[in-house]
């Protein structure tokens, strides 16, 4: 595939994306920040979130199965924080199923919480593989940002 | 020799550019992304991901820093806390960030000072303007110091101290604040001249006399200062405090020329000095809390730390900062020499460093209520009314140039002690450094009293030393002779050190009280010069609570010295030698007086 179908190819993946409320506005704030010095930049904050969110997703885990009581403050917390985090790079839909799940927490929903976890989960692990093809293609059609 | 006294020169030449900025947040990816932001914008970024960390930057680089934005959930402090004590220890503006943009949250960061408060997710145009927040705190700083040239130049005239250009004069502290603001300011001020800057009001001057006064008056109110409650809870104490005060506390003061405003920030100012004692009273340690900016500084010497906090040549203290030249560190070390010189102070590290600029890092010279208030030992009131008489003890006298480390008299050490030391006089090897505070309880500490006595004794051997000593007076006394003063003001800082740094542990208010101290020292050499000087109270940046130390102080020591060190603060003082330190105590010393 030469360079314009490759760059074509980028730019809908991306519109796609953005279409299909995976992203919002804040990925662009990162590509726009993109330069010389940091041609990679929206990748690096991409991977540096994923790194880091697998710790996120351990405690609230470890938090959710502690019976009796399950702590839903600390759950809370945790979330506030994995929202924070995944709204830093746009990530709608993963940041949608947080505030989802920390309503369920602040009702006490136990049941409300495992389920919107799971769906956090879900949609975390496919914005990763969506993501993970998207920089590839990039890094293909030889840009470093939008087009 | 650069004017800045603290400024970042890079900073200042192209404002905002080059903005000093303090990132704290626990979120590696946001810490990143913000960073980056940051950068394009062109400003200078230093990231954090503890709270706990962010306090020991900001303390290790006294006015190191220009703003602070922080995430509000931070899991080793809660941000807000985090807030209040940058705004108290470093009075540095600070923003506050957080995905949950809940009114009453937003609600809360304002009312523990946060100047703004940003939802996440952040753009970079939100970061673009932060700037404006650190150029209103120095208006606003400016203009407190204005007031302060005012007097001081005019003192300084009196004094024939003709030295310093522009307004240098005024109280090493003030001058070095002003000079800060003036820079930052001056550089849109010389443009448009009718700027904030440009309209000078006049300064205020604290002398004693008026501090006094407002003490008395705070006291009647039922502010009451000594149960301040610790740190944590100081700031909601002083901020009542702040709402019901100045213009009861004006009114009681019965000055006519006072306005409500200068007592409101003077006022400001005290509160800090009060909770900064009271915490340095709870956090005496042992190392003597100041930190030595500049190693060469740090005079070990003392059984603190020595961690004088002096800024030597810390060109990083923020506007404002004054800048010890090494030697002004007055590290105190809680030598009990006779009651008086126990607590000699002085941070006698400066000695080291070759005329290094003195910057006194004050805490945040820029900030009128320096929040420095590290003097602000809250060293038994005792003390602080000592000697100073005037100057209220617990008047936490911030040093915009706090540079002197640890000078902080406290007051428990006596200010005296610089009495001692300059009877002795100092040996710049003498450094006593006591640093902070000299977490031993300076025996003799009773400051006030002790000062006087000493501060008469100090009077001779000042006058020996140089003539200069005395210039305390609003303008850096011009140091006369320089190795004299040199000397004298070693004595002085060490001792005023001793005078403020009761034991205050306080890194940073080490810094700010070695500065102050030196203020002090400087100015206190001579009883008469405080007249003169009132104190040359820059609003805001110094809060010298040494000031009574300091007034006293500056008897003993070289008014040369003190003079050197207020005016200086940029380069280094005008006097050479390293400890300029005193002079700007006195400054600083003045500064307290004056609000």
């Amino acid at each position: 595939m030469d360079r314009k179908q490759l760059q074509h190819q980028v730019a809908s993946m991306r519109k796609s994306l953005f279409d299909q409320g995976y992203l919002d506005d804040q990925f662009n704030q990162l590509e726009d920040l993109q330069d010389e010095a940091n041609p990679n930049f929206v990748e690096e904050v991409v991977t540096l979130f994923y790194s880091d969110s697998a710790r996120f997703i351990q405690n609230i885990e470890q938090a959710m199965i502690k019976k009796p009581n399950i702590d839903f403050g600390k759950l809370d917390d945790y979330m506030h924080q994995f929202k924070g985090s995944s709204s830093s790079f746009g990530a709608k839909k993963v940041k949608k199923e947080c505030s989802q799940f920390r309503e369920c927490c602040s009702a006490g929903n136990i049941e409300g919480c495992i389920k919107t976890f799971q769906q956090l989960k879900q949609e975390h692990a496919t914005l990763r593989r969506k993501l993970e093809t998207y920089f590839q293609l990039v890094k293909q059609a030889g840009i470093a940002g939008r087009t | 020799m650069m004017e800045n006294n603290g400024f970042s020169s890079p900073r200042n030449d192209s404002f905002p550019a080059g903005l000093r900025v303090l990132v704290v947040d626990d979120d590696p990816t946001w810490l990143k992304i913000l960073e980056k932001m940051l950068k394009k914008c062109s400003y200078e970024v230093t990231t954090c991901g503890l709270a706990r960390d962010a306090l020991n930057l900001l303390r290790e680089r006294k006015g190191g820093y220009d703003i602070v934005i922080s995430d509000v959930y931070m899991p080793d402090m809660d941000g807000f806390k985090l807030l209040e004590q940058v705004g108290l220890e470093m009075d540095l503006p600070v923003i506050m960030m957080s995905v949950d943009g809940e009114t009453s949250r937003v609600m809360k960061g304002v009312q523990h000072g946060a100047c703004d408060y940003l939802l996440k997710p952040i753009r970079m145009k939100e970061l673009r303007n932060i700037w404006q927040h650190v150029f209103r705190k120095k208006i606003h700083e400016v203009r407190d110091i204005e007031t302060l040239e005012r007097v001081e130049s005019f003192q300084m005239t009196r004094n024939g101290s003709d030295q310093y250009e522009d307004g240098h004069v005024l109280c090493g502290e003030d001058l070095t604040s002003i000079k800060k603001r003036k820079h930052i300011e001056s550089k849109h001020d010389e443009k448009d001249t009718g700027d904030s800057i440009s309209t000078k009001k006049a300064r205020v001057v604290w002398s004693v006399d008026l501090h006094q006064k407002f003490v008395k008056a705070v006291n009647q109110i039922g502010f009451d200062t000594t149960s301040l409650p610790s740190f944590d809870g100081a700031m909601t104490g002083s901020v009542c405090l702040a709402e019901v005060g100045p213009k009861k506390i004006l009114d009681m003061m019965n000055v006519p020329w006072l306005t409500r405003e200068n007592v409101a920030s003077h006022l400001q100012k005290y509160r800090l000095y009060l909770s900064r004692l009271q915490k340095e009273n709870d956090f005496k340690n042992p190392a003597g809390g100041i930190k030595q900016s500049d190693s060469p500084l740090r005079d070990s010497a003392g059984s603190f730390g020595s961690q004088n906090s002096i800024n030597l040549q810390h060109n990083d203290v923020s506007n404002g900062s004054y800048r010890f030249s090494g030697s002004s560190l007055v590290v105190h070390n809680g030598d009990p020499r006779s009651h008086d010189s126990d607590r000699k102070r002085l941070v006698s590290t400066p000695v080291e460093e070759p005329k290094r600029t003195l910057t006194v890092n004050v805490p945040n010279p820029c900030i009128p209520r320096s929040s420095q208030m590290e003097f602000g030992h809250p060293l038994a009131p005792p003390q602080s009314e000592v000697d100073f008489g005037a100057l209220d003890s617990t008047f936490p006298t911030k040093y915009p140039w706090c540079g002197i480390p640890e000078i902080q008299l406290k007051k428990e050490h006596n200010p005296l002690h610089l009495n001692d030391e300059f009877s002795h006089l100092p040996l710049p090897g003498q450094k006593q450094l006591t640093q902070a505070d000299y977490p031993q309880p300076a025996p003799a500490i009773s400051s006030a009293p002790s000062l006087t006595p000493s501060h008469n004794e100090y009077r001779s051997n000042v006058n020996h030393a140089s003539s200069t000593a005395i210039a305390v007076d609003s303008s850096p006394i011009q140091t006369k002779t320089n190795v004299a003063n040199h000397q004298a003001i070693e004595l002085i800082s060490k001792s005023t050190p001793s005078l403020e740094n009761q034991g205050f542990n306080m890194n940073s208010i080490t810094e700010f009280e070695s500065s102050r101290k030196n203020i002090n020292l400087g100015m206190l050499p001579f009883t008469t010069l405080e007249e003169d000087l009132q104190v040359c109270w820059v609003p805001g940046d110094c809060y010298m609570n040494l000031g009574l130390q300091n007034i006293e102080v500056l008897e003993y020591f070289d008014p040369g010295l003190i003079t050197d060190v207020p005016v200086n603060l940029n380069d280094g003082l005008r006097f050479d030698y390293e400890f300029n330190d005193p002079t700007e105590y006195s400054l600083i010393d003045q500064s307290l007086f004056i609000a």
